[in-house]
């Protein structure tokens, strides 16, 4: 594995993207960073600006206002980077499958790499998706040296 | 060529190794101030090294030239400062007179290539940020440099930072002094304004101009800048050490006492840094230009009837 993708892996720097979501993933996103879970242990750090990011946690059903965003926002990002999708409403469109405003799923418009279901949830699960999302990238790195 | 020698070694290496280690200090101590577990100890240099790796973007219509280079010439200033005051403190007889100057106007390239920086990326959060840090730094300049008189005035008017060091050794270090403290109080806020922490943190304020000058870096321009910053954190306690406490010394005991000076100078920026809110910026300029310029003369009066 290389060294540039250990470093990555080691310090992950999350930014945070509502695309219109109730607000509960992102209290749940926020408690990742209390006492309790302290998720600076594994380096990550909440980044106020896009460029500074690794991260892309996205959160919300996308709308078709915020659609032309996320899509701007993800080209914003620095690459190499990853995305996580976080409840149910970025994995499926949850509640608002059927609305008019939400044509298409996120996954359609930006590669995610890992789903977190949930409505919202907790935020043992988003640690735990974090830390499978850590393990298939160095996976894969071994993967391809093979 | 020996300075040669001495600016990789000592003014980039040892620097940067000590920098990054008080970035981590600062991190952990923060960390357990909030009942968390902090960060590990490799951290600051996996930031770094993470964020070399990384592409880096220029935002369209952006000064290209003045977009890459203000980093640059942050982290040369900060190279050289700290080898001059490394040479001061291992051989404090070479020196030049008036290097205390030099080091001033050094300690403010940083700031103004932060400034630089922002006005070159153009985003309007970065300018608004550039012009906070503008008016900060004409804020702490002028109690910066009047305690810095204290200093100067009781090692008998001397702008060499060598001889400082040699006064102290033979005669005691200042702080003990009532002039030494009040100059020391008002350059340790100083230091505060200058390393950008939380109580003057107006430029790169992250919750309300989301990073301020730094919002457009990424990639090896982000890390060149994060690289200045941590080791800022090592050269200002080390330039106050100096000024103060008598500097590093390394014969026996002293590696000893030097070690712990360093880790008390970072522990109390820490502690003021986790214990205030941000302030506004016309607020840090009247904090700067009221009581701490008051104090600083206070300090001066002190030392120049011998207190």
């Amino acid at each position: 594995m290389g060294v540039k993708l250990n470093a990555l892996l080691k310090s992950p720097w999350v930014f945070h993207l509502s695309t219109g979501s109730c607000n509960n993933c992102d209290i749940e996103i926020l408690d990742c960073l209390t006492p309790r879970f302290d998720i600076e242990r594994f380096g990550m750090v909440l980044a106020g600006s896009i460029k500074h990011a690794d991260v892309l946690l996205v959160t919300g059903s996308a709308n078709r206002q915020s659609m032309e965003r996320v899509k701007r926002i993800y080209e914003q990002m620095p690459k190499p980077c990853l995305v996580v999708a976080i409840g149910e409403c970025s994995l499926s469109r949850g509640l608002f499958i059927h609305s008019y405003n939400c044509p298409v799923p996120i996954d359609k418009v930006i590669p995610v790499d890992v789903y977190i279901p949930g409505c919202p949830p907790k935020p043992e699960a988003i640690i735990a998706g974090v830390v499978k999302l850590i393990e298939k990238v160095k996976a894969s790195q071994k993967e391809a040296k093979k | 060529m020996i300075y040669i020698v001495y600016g990789i070694v000592f003014g980039f290496l040892v620097t940067a190794v000590m920098g990054l280690f008080a970035s981590w200090v600062d991190r952990k101590v923060t960390a357990r101030v909030q009942y968390r577990v902090g960060p590990p100890l490799l951290q600051p240099l996996t930031d770094i090294i993470k964020l070399l790796g990384k592409e880096t973007l220029i935002p369209a219509g952006a000064s290209r030239i003045a977009f890459f280079a203000a980093p640059v010439i942050g982290l040369a200033s900060v190279v050289v400062v700290s080898t001059l005051l490394w040479v001061n403190n291992l051989t404090p007889a070479k020196t030049f007179l008036g290097d205390l100057i030099v080091v001033v106007y050094l300690f403010t390239i940083p700031s103004i290539s932060i400034i630089m920086g922002g006005f070159a990326s153009k985003n309007p959060y970065a300018s608004i940020g550039s012009s906070r840090e503008m008016k900060l730094i004409l804020g702490y300049e002028l109690p910066f440099i009047l305690a810095l008189l204290v200093p100067i005035i009781k090692a008998g008017y001397t702008i060499r930072l060598g001889e400082i060091i040699t006064y102290q050794v033979h005669n005691g270090i200042f702080i003990g002094s009532f002039s030494g403290l009040c100059a020391f109080i008002v350059v340790m806020m100083c230091v505060q304004a200058k390393l950008g922490l939380v109580p003057f943190d107006i430029a790169e304020a992250e919750t309300e101009i989301v990073g301020g000058s730094l919002i457009e870096y990424s990639g090896v321009g982000l890390a060149l800048y994060k690289l200045m910053k941590n080791m800022l954190l090592f050269v200002l306690p080390f330039f106050v050490m100096i000024l103060f406490m008598g500097g590093l010394r390394f014969e026996g005991i002293h590696i000893l006492w030097g070690l712990l000076k360093f880790i008390g100078v970072v522990a109390i920026i820490t502690v003021v840094r986790n214990t205030n809110p941000r302030v506004r910026v016309d607020q840090a300029v009247r904090f700067f230009w009221g009581p701490m310029t008051i104090i600083a003369l206070l300090g001066v009066v002190l030392a120049l009837i011998g207190r």
